[in-house]
């Protein structure tokens, strides 16, 4: 887990979501996920926090996190780009797709790219499996890829930074 | 003929092929005519548009890019008809009587593609919410009693019958019980659920709260994963829309029900589709699946009786309600009655969802609905049921769709994904595939799910690296009887059944990757070798050029020449050469 501390008014933000939280039962996962959703990650305090108030061992905590493959405990890039893996995308190729996304970025699952911009993952299966070979930048979906379709993709987000 | 209605397919997949452009530009343009719908299951032609008129026409456009737009506004407001366009015209034969359509029954996709998901009137209009106002108008145990004469199976996978889970549910004493819908959808190749979701959400909240009066429940969940934000944008804006209405809420129709619903996102675990973890995973705990009995009828969600069923499940229950239990037990075969959904994916032409009455054959979906297979090429396998499914031979393609013709096979029924395999499918790499998945979602309890998935896995990943040994097959299917009988839940206990059934019906290639060290589709790298075809072979450079490692040797305008212990075996010379010139084998 990341040592950054948390700046003040970041400790601010996450007592105003476990306040949401008070007298709630079943609670760890959801509260888990809005922590992320406004960081992107689940700073360590965050989980401190969230033991002392709600008295659940901090070993629980990062229990939970550890099991569920969509809790992050280091900050991401500002893209993250999901690569599916699922059936169909495999049957239609999505190893090349990843492959050319490896190159692209020049960076290996789960890790970051240098400038901050893109964090590269891979995902089990998004819905979208009549487009495959699909990939998931934040919330956009891309399907009917091919490698020279998501380098063209990944060139535009690129483009569009760069102004 | 006057245009009333513009219809744009908004689903994710529709979005994801480009709908929202257009429409937004034909919103532009037409204003309030203009509305969202889900997806009608032909995501092969996405985005798709239907134009409606007074006269009750209508014609539904596929491929509708942003290009096509303005040409399809001028269309409407000329009040023509495109036919070259036009994936369905109502009243032309034609279409009507077209394969695709005439072997269909949409009971669970009735509403897909018809109504706008974010909208309740329309939800009304099409007779919803009425099954609810006539089952609070009987008795709970006459509505259980109906659901099982109607023979409805949980359509979760293992197909259990609804209308017996139900009444377990509701024999249970207890001052609290819970509702819980499966919408985790983690079989990676199947969105059949994501499409109802995203279509039709208010048919999936009326299953639900009929099935909290059946059980007498008044909370429910509805356990979504996180990867469908859509869909989950289209629950809530539906529960909030219920409830207001008060079809949700306290004394719902004043006969004294109360019933509410509340989301809850999955994390990401595949194994939080199986109905223990997932009641861990609500609890707020790791989702590790617990030993049955007890039953979730007995003891589920924090320890109180439960009952679970999936969005598909659900999805029927309210025309059953409204149509009469007779009208769906006349559907199907004997043991497997009413439709089901499937997602065709892979290598299949008409990608998309389709529904269909049990019974029917594979040919008939594959072939007859599903146009065949891409590029005319030679279908091998169908992949049914998912991780716990398996890979069926085209000499089986004649097996009809229900629950016990498949497990005969060695696959399952499973949720509903159906991805096509072709010529070029290497069925050694789809089993190394799949139990790759396995060994990644595997919760780690189970010794034998943990480590035996694992054991397999390299067995495979030696096989595919032309490193197996002719003991390899036996040993993979002991492993598999032993991953089989020492996994507590369903994610290890089927584990194997992606690898014995390739093994049973494509034996031939393994023996190929074992003894002769090679892939007979061409799939696996190492057993590749590329070699230039000198007679063909113009010289042009660009194998040369495109070489990531510089393999490739040669003169300008003479053959060129593969260093083999250089290359690595990417393709890339092979799917640049423009004269066929590199022999791929
Ligand atoms: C590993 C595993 C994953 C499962 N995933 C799902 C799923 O994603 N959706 C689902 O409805 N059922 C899933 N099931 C089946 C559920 O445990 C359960 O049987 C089902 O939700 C019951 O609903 P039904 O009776 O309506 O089919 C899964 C089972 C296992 C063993
Ligand atoms: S398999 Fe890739 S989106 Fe489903």
């Amino acid at each position: 887990m990341t040592d950054v501390k948390t700046p003040a008014a970041d400790i601010k933000a996450i007592n105003s979501i476990l306040d949401a939280y008070s007298g709630k039962t079943g609670i760890l996962i959801p509260l888990l996920q809005d922590i992320q959703e406004k960081f992107n990650y689940i700073p360590r305090e965050a989980v401190e926090l969230i033991s002392e108030k709600f008295h659940i061992p901090y070993t629980k905590i990062t229990g939970v996190i550890t099991f569920y493959a969509q809790f992050r405990t280091e900050p991401v890039g500002k893209y993250i780009i999901r690569t599916c893996m699922g059936t169909a995308c495999f049957v239609n190729g999505g190893e090349n797709i990843l492959d050319a996304i490896r190159e692209a970025l020049n960076v290996e699952i789960g890790a970051t790219t240098g400038d901050g911009l893109f964090t590269l993952e891979k995902v089990a299966c998004l819905g979208c499996c009549s487009l495959a070979p699909v990939v998931m930048i934040n919330d956009e979906v891309f399907g009917n890829l091919t490698p020279q379709k998501i380098k063209t993709v990944i060139e535009n987000f690129k483009k569009r930074e760069s102004k | 003929m006057n245009v009333t209605k513009i219809k744009v397919g908004m689903a994710s997949c529709g979005i994801a092929a480009g709908a929202a452009p257009v429409f937004k530009a034909l919103s532009d343009k037409f204003g309030g005519k203009v509305e969202k719908t889900g997806c009608i299951g032909m995501c092969y032609r996405e985005p798709i548009v239907e134009v409606l008129g007074d006269d009750g026409s209508s014609v539904i456009y596929g491929d509708i890019n942003e290009k096509r737009t303005a040409e399809l506004i001028a269309i409407i407001e000329n009040e023509e008809v495109r036919k070259e366009w036009a994936v369905f015209i109502k009243g032309a034969p034609e279409f009507e009587q077209s394969l695709y359509n005439s072997k269909q029954v949409k009971i669970v996709m009735r509403n897909l593609g018809r109504i706008n998901p974010e909208s309740l009137d329309e939800y009304i209009a099409a007779g919803g919410w009425e099954a609810l106002k006539k089952t609070l108008a009987g008795t709970p145990e006459n509505l259980i009693e109906d659901m099982i004469r109607s023979g409805l199976r949980g359509r979760g996978g293992a197909g259990f019958p609804t209308g017996l889970k139900w009444k377990f549910a509701r024999a249970s004493d207890s001052d609290k019980k819970y509702l819980i819908c499966n919408a985790d959808e983690g079989d990676p190749g199947a969105f059949m659920d994501r499409s109802v979701l995203e279509g039709d959400p208010h048919s999936v909240l009326e299953g639900m709260a009929i099935a909290g009066f059946a059980i007498g429940s008044d909370t429910g969940f509805i356990y979504v994963r996180a990867e469908y934000p859509l869909a989950i944008k289209r629950l809530e804006i539906a529960v909030s829309q219920a409830r207001n209405a008060g079809y949700l809420g306290k004394n719902i129709f004043g006969k004294g029900f109360d019933f509410n619903i509340e989301l809850k996102k999955g994390a990401g675990a595949f194994v939080c589709g199986e109905e223990t973890a997932l009641m861990r995973s609500i609890e707020g705990n790791r989702g590790m699946p617990t030993l049955k009995p007890p039953f979730p009828a007995q003891s589920g969600l924090w320890r109180k009786p439960t009952n679970i069923n999936n969005v598909e499940t659900f999805a029927n229950v309210p025309w059953i309600v409204l149509n009469g239990w007779e009208k769906y037990a006349a559907i199907g075969t004997e043991k497997s009655k009413g439709t089901k959904v499937f997602a065709l994916t892979g290598k299949i032409k008409n990608t998309g969802t389709v529904e269909v009455p049990m019974g029917i054959t594979l040919r008939e979906v594959i072939f007859d609905i599903g146009g065949g297979i891409r590029n005319d090429k030679k279908f091998k396998a169908v992949q049914i049921g998912g991780p716990s499914g398996g890979c069926i031979p085209a000499s089986l393609l004649d097996v009809p769709v229900d629950y016990d013709s498949l497990n005969r096979t060695g696959a399952i029924m499973g949720s509903g994904g159906m991805v096509v395999m072709d010529e070029n499918t290497c069925m050694v790499d789809v089993a190394r595939f799949f139990l790759n998945f396995v060994v990644e979602e595997s919760c780690g309890k189970c010794t034998f799910c943990r480590l035996g998935n694992k054991r397999m896995l390299e067995i495979l990943t030696r096989i595919t690296e032309g490193k197996g040994k002719e003991s390899d097959i036996e040993e993979l299917e002991k492993l598999a009887g032993q991953v089989r009988n020492g996994s507590l839940c369903g994610l290890g206990q089927t584990a194997p059944n992606p690898v014995l059934t390739s093994i049973k019906y494509f034996r031939d290639e393994y023996i190929a990757h074992i003894k002769e060290k090679k892939c007979p589709s061409h799939v696996c790298k190492s057993l590749l070798s590329f070699t230039i075809d000198a007679g063909k072979c113009t010289g042009c450079t660009l194998c040369a050029r495109n070489c990531p490692v510089k393999a490739v040797e040669g003169e300008v305008k003479k053959p060129h020449l593969i260093e083999q212990a250089k290359c690595i075996k990417c393709g890339k010379c092979y799917d640049v050469c423009r004269f066929d010139a590199v022999i791929k084998d």
